[in-house]
């Protein structure tokens, strides 16, 4: 059995989602490729080479894929599939984008965003907003699958892959413009602690006097509540949440987050999740390690000042 | 020109999904069931089109029980034109479900299919690109903004990092994210309206198409329960309980 799997990348850097997919892919089969799509992407491909257990790399390059279309990205995993019996896709926003397409064009049912390989055949992931794991079992004779990057470790460096030169793809879907939100913190979905302010910071300003510096002290990427994006808080990026980001963080910070349903499918994996809400009866507290009942006004100073002392 | 909607019933967003204790399913027996949530930001969307002189017809689809007439006729109350409803009681995986559409549109011919990104109970977030890969028809998934001129449309999309904007060609599928606007509710004589617009009925035996289950569910199991949390009184107490569980 060959497995195929689709690194996540920007044309420069390999991100952390393809170590983890490479690592569900490693427990379908020992022969595992990574494909590296996109456009100047030769760097990627080095870095993709050095993931431990990593067979070789395919490199496929085209403008449409520089900009990751999804007509394009499809066809150009169509043009390998023939060679593969598994395609392990990232569950990113562009992995969930192409995906889907690859196995309608191959006539396979696509398995969502699994947590779990029980075996080659069988696959867990979660539904209805991670309130339950539905274990599924395929029948097509290949499978197309996306994997929830937070459920596997990363694997590790240390191969020494070869890189081949595959054909690009282009589509008739035009690139017109992308507008990124730029930060300095760590990325929201890989980051080791992630501080997230909900709808009770009011307005921007506030959401910005109030979390970024406290994640800037704790060297945390930044999250918010669906509350928070829609009433213009902070950047619909931030999301975490059934629709937005998943992540899993060693500690997880939530102030001023009721805790709907589809905030925590976004966050319940997370190993310590600590709630600064005021309202004793916040759902978040359910499902918190440490609950602070208090206004994050005079809790989140304390909890700077506290954290001084500590000498973080 | 004519958008084609498909909408879903689904258990109300805000209830929380029990997990039966035979580990078949979850249980929907008595549990308040809705319009998955981007399936009325699509309908709103192909509204809103009609209203700018966009659209000419907005048809309204679903595929399910005969409940899901409800579903449709919501539709039809927020402004939809007409509704066809392809009855089956089997909950269809997405390939089927894009193979049906697929069939709908052959038959219907609209400019623009405009569906929701994920239906909230299944999480799939797979039918859109699914039905665009089946038709050969460009996609534009996630989508926050839409703007049809001519044979295009200009989609702004919610992708990781921030917004990408795409030019595709009509006829193409493009999915809504929660960004794209917010939902009407449907007014009373509206809803009065809505009762008599036309619903074809169907069945997935008129399409001809195979919707076997390609996946078998093994079992539906609840997810592990996280372990009871304490409450702290104080932030540097907070701060200790951190540091001794390892994670600042």
């Amino acid at each position: 059995m060959a497995v195929l799997v689709v690194a996540d990348n920007d044309n420069a850097h390999l991100r952390d989602a393809t170590h983890k997919t490479v690592t569900a892919a490693l427990k379908i089969s020992g022969d595992v490729d990574v494909l590296v799509l996109g456009s100047g992407a030769k760097g990627v491909a080095d870095q993709a080479a050095k993931i431990a257990g990593v067979r070789k790399v395919l490199l496929a390059e085209s403008d449409a894929l520089g900009h990751g279309i999804a007509e394009a990205q499809a066809d150009a995993v169509l043009a390998l599939a023939g060679n593969y019996d598994a395609i392990l896709v990232p569950a990113t926003s562009g992995g969930k984008n192409f995906a889907p397409r690859v196995a309608a064009k191959l006539d396979v049912a696509p398995i969502s965003d699994i947590v779990e390989v029980v075996s080659a055949d069988t696959f867990t992931r979660p539904i209805y907003a991670g309130n339950a794991l539905e274990t599924v079992q395929s029948s097509d004779a290949k499978k197309v699958i996306t994997v929830r990057p937070t459920a596997f470790a990363a694997a590790a460096e240390g191969g020494s892959a070869s890189v081949e030169t595959v054909g690009g793809a282009d589509a008739t879907t035009r690139f017109v413009s992308e507008e990124m939100v730029k930060s300095d913190r760590p990325e929201l979905a890989a980051a080791k602690i992630v501080v997230s302010g909900g709808r009770a910071m009011g307005s921007a300003e506030e959401f910005q006097r109030v979390i970024e510096p406290l994640a800037d002290k704790l060297g945390a990427a930044v999250g918010a509540s669906r509350a928070a994006v829609d009433a213009g808080y902070a950047p619909n990026d931030y999301q975490v949440g059934q629709t937005g980001k998943v992540v899993a963080p060693a500690l997880y910070v939530a102030i001023g987050i009721s805790g709907a349903i589809q905030h925590l499918a976004g966050m319940k994996d997370s190993k310590v999740i600590v709630a600064i809400n005021k309202d004793a009866d916040a759902p978040i507290f359910q499902v918190a390690d440490f609950g602070l009942v208090a206004d994050y006004k005079t809790a989140v100073p304390e909890l700077m000042d506290a954290l001084t002392a500590a000498g973080k | 020109m004519k958008v084609l909607v498909p909408v879903k019933r689904v258990i109300d967003y805000n209830v929380k999904a029990r997990v039966k204790a035979d580990q078949t399913g979850v249980d929907l027996a008595n549990v308040k069931m809705s319009m998955n949530p981007f399936c009325e930001i699509a309908v709103e969307e192909a509204v809103r089109l009609k209203e700018k002189g966009v659209a000419t017809e907005v048809v309204i689809v679903s595929i399910g029980p005969a409940q899901a007439q409800e579903t449709i006729r919501t539709a039809l109350a927020m402004g939809g034109d007409r509704g066809i409803l392809i009855t089956s009681d089997a909950d269809l995986e997405p390939l089927a479900v894009a193979k049906l559409l697929a069939a709908v549109v052959a038959e219907e011919n609209p400019n623009l299919v405009l569906m929701g990104k994920q239906a909230i109970d299944g999480d799939n977030n797979a039918v859109g690109q699914m039905l665009s890969a089946l038709l050969g028809w460009p996609q534009a998934t996630y989508a926050s903004a839409v703007d049809i001129s001519g044979s295009t449309a200009k989609v702004t999309r919610e992708v990781d990092g921030g917004l990408q904007t795409l030019d595709v060609d009509l006829p193409a599928v493009v999915t809504a994210d929660l960004r794209l606007n917010e939902p009407r509710y449907a007014s009373l004589p509206n809803i009065m309206k809505a009762k008599k617009k036309e619903i074809a009925s169907k069945a997935v035996a008129d399409y001809g198409v195979d919707v076997a289950p390609r996946l078998k569910v093994l079992k539906v199991t609840e997810p592990a329960k996280r372990s009871a949390g304490i409450k702290v009184e104080t932030a540097a107490d907070l701060v200790s309980k951190l540091n001794t569980a390892g994670v600042l």
